[in-house]
């Protein structure tokens, strides 16, 4: 790919940028950088702005105020064709009229660019797709019209690369591959990629920076490791995996911060916590959590939170065991056990002691109520079963 | 055994509801065929033998079976003008109908939003009044006193001073009588577009005109096919408009069929021309279809 090989690929930086659709502001005052080269995930259930972020992006929505620069340069005001961006769209769009071939060429023969088969086929063998170069898309497969749409917009060699949900019409196991991919291809072209999606996993396990998105803001961003392990908000404990969440009272401060819920004290160092006043939500994700049988209560490690309860439900599935556990306060409590040990699991009705490391605790904010982000994490799973 | 078994798998299959289902179809086409065979089939032939009749010796004026293939001949080199002349006509018609529906049918499938419907109705309503009497009307607007033609006039446009009975109000009438034909299919296809498929197009460098170019004209090509056939076949036959806007000087092969039919009684001659006719736009629409290259689109 001869263009552009040598050009330094620049930032690119969404400012103070909003779109109103009637009474429903769709993004709310999006102020964001994304750095040049990196693979970056906007995630957030359907209707919370990430698709029209994207699309004021590309140029196909104009924003109702804000700024949308390239490094230094402000592209808000320039037409879709006039932006060095491209987008893989969520159907693909492939031209039914035209063949593989000139699917992909379609960017380059615009701008006017008469020697375009060199650059055709190496892109298509990028995609691996050199063999079906004279097939019409209609003639392809999901997978495959999937790589002509990446191969379309990539051919162009764009500052910013946009995914509005490419995987979605995929079926899992083709989801998973092409998620690798789409990984490969991008360190290979080291584009900066913009991908927006409602699958946690596939935002986690692709990007570098993730930023989960609701009701035309951004919760929350980072790494997704650091968002998975510290979540800021209640939206984001609930919406990126999942969390158990106890609502109490801050009754010691210091470098390790105590709280009281229901009459048990939970531990947590005070740079895990993000709640401003007493009331403090104290939230463990449910693989942080070891499930023992109350008789074994003297083995556990001092300094660890406890919890006492009763197993109100077991399921196997495979490499973990779920557990649902009672509080005395009448919480469920929900705790994945690694399927590692050697010896009898707990049973329903079993009084067991739950523990987990300080440093596994966070501390929340519960202004926004404990239920936050779990009904759209709900909708999904059952959207997800569905297909 | 083994060769029998395909055999034996093969003969239960006879049975399967499918088959069945298919032999209720073909009885489904029953009407339509008795009505296709009656109506279309038999005048067909009728019409290819009287083509080929010659005048009687015995009673001159009436005719008798026979196989006068000079009828053709002597119809081509007679009228062979007004053949012409209703392609010329029926192919500006159709280009001028082109010109004025695409846009409009590309305003009510992507811009109309809520009043698209009432402006589909709107191109269909003057279709509520007869075809006859919208011609008439056009007597009227196109009139030498009349408005279109004084303020041409005055912008000094028009060669002959005049718009009625002249092959501008023919074509014009054409134009106007077989617009919704044009108009539907377009729209039809224009609406199937996915918009995506624009934004794609923009996405990916193309500006405005290219777009349309490259995308929007070819998907809508089905329409275009559609609708150019549907203006071009009827006007290229039609003999209302260039009887009441025209002049003699402006006469299609319709009227000639018509005035060879009723006036002269010459029924060879008037069949002779009907099948020309009919072959003649068979071997345009089919070259037509051919060249756009539109049969995987359709």
């Amino acid at each position: 790919m001869p263009e552009g090989a040598s050009r330094q690929v620049e930032d690119l930086r969404l400012l103070n940028l909003t779109k109103q659709f009637g009474d429903q502001r769709a993004v709310d005052d999006l102020t964001i950088t994304i750095p040049a080269g990196s693979f970056f995930a906007l995630l957030g259930a359907s209707g919370c702005g990430k698709t029209t972020t994207l699309r004021m992006v590309a140029g196909l929505e104009e924003p109702t105020s804000g700024q949308v620069f390239i490094g230094e340069k402000d592209i808000t005001e320039l037409r879709a064709f006039q932006r060095p961006v491209n987008t893989v769209f969520q159907s693909y769009a492939l031209f039914p009229h035209l063949d593989i071939f000139e699917n992909v060429a379609f960017g380059l023969r615009r701008r006017g660019i008469k020697q375009v088969d060199a650059q055709v086929n190496q892109m298509l063998e990028l995609v691996e797709l050199s063999s079906l170069a004279r097939r019409k898309p209609s003639q392809l497969s999901g997978g495959q019209q999937q790589r002509v749409a990446v191969a379309r917009a990539l051919i162009n060699r764009p500052d910013v690369l946009l995914l509005d949900e490419p995987l979605g019409a995929l079926d899992l196991k083709l989801r998973r591959q092409m998620q690798i991919e789409l990984k490969r291809i991008q360190s290979e072209v080291g584009t900066t990629f913009v991908h927006v999606t409602h699958d946690q996993e596939e935002a986690m396990t692709m990007a570098d920076t993730v930023a989960v998105m609701n009701a035309g803001r951004i919760e929350q961003l980072g790494h997704p490791a650091d968002v998975y392990e510290t979540p800021h908000t209640i939206f984001v404990a609930n919406f990126l995996g999942q969390s158990n969440l106890i609502a109490g009272t801050r009754v010691a401060s210091g470098d390790v911060l105590e709280v009281d819920a229901n009459g048990v004290r939970f531990k947590m160092p005070a740079r895990r916590n993000v709640a401003p006043g007493n009331a403090v939500v104290v939230g463990v994700r449910p693989e942080k959590i070891t499930v023992l049988d109350a008789v074994d209560e003297s083995r556990i490690p001092s300094g660890q939170n406890l919890l006492h309860g009763r197993v109100t439900d077991v399921s196997y599935t495979g490499v973990s065991t779920q557990y649902l556990i009672e509080t005395v306060w009448g919480q469920e409590i929900i705790a994945f056990e690694q399927n590692s040990i050697v010896g009898d699991r707990c049973a329903v009705g079993d009084p067991v002691v739950l523990h987990w490391a300080p440093d596994h605790t966070f501390g929340l904010d519960p202004a926004e109520g404990l239920t936050s982000g779990l009904d759209h994490a709900v909708l999904e799973l059952e959207r997800d079963a569905e297909a | 055994m083994a060769p029998v078994l395909p055999v034996a798998a093969i003969a239960p299959a006879a049975d399967v509801p499918g088959r069945r289902k298919s032999g209720i179809a073909y009885v489904l086409l029953i009407p339509g065929l008795a009505w296709l065979s009656i109506f279309f089939v038999i005048p067909l032939i009728t019409l290819f033998m009287t083509s080929l009749q010659k005048e009687s010796t015995v009673r001159p004026g009436t005719y008798v079976p026979g196989f006068q293939v000079s009828n053709y001949v002597n119809a081509l080199v007679e009228y062979w003008p007004q053949f012409l002349r209703s392609f010329l006509y029926a192919g500006l018609a159709t280009f001028f109908a082109l010109l004025i529906s695409y846009p409009l049918a590309y305003f009510i499938a992507f811009k109309a939003g809520n009043w698209r419907s009432l402006m589909l109705v709107l191109v269909v309503a003057p279709s509520f009044a007869s075809f006859l009497l919208r011609t008439y009307a056009w007597k009227t607007i196109l009139a030498d006193d009349g408005f279109v033609t004084s303020s041409l006039n005055a912008m000094h446009l028009l060669p002959d001073g005049r718009i009625l009975n002249t092959g501008i109000a023919v074509v014009a009438g054409l134009t106007y009588n077989f617009l919704p034909f044009m108009v539907l299919p377009l729209y039809a296809a224009l609406d199937k577009i996915d918009f995506r498929l624009i934004e794609a197009g923009n996405d990916l460098y193309g500006s405005p005109v290219q777009v349309f170019s490259k995308v929007t004209w070819p998907l809508s090509m089905p329409g275009v096919v559609a609708g150019t056939l549907l203006t071009f076949i009827p006007a290229a036959g039609d003999f209302i408009n260039a009887e009441l806007l025209g002049s003699t000087k402006d006469r299609m092969i319709g009227n000639v069929i018509q005035t060879n039919f009723i006036e002269f009684r010459d029924y060879p001659t008037a069949s002779a021309l009907s099948f020309a006719l009919m072959a003649a736009i068979l071997v345009l629409v089919v070259t037509y279809i051919r060249r756009s290259g539109t049969e995987d689109l359709v």
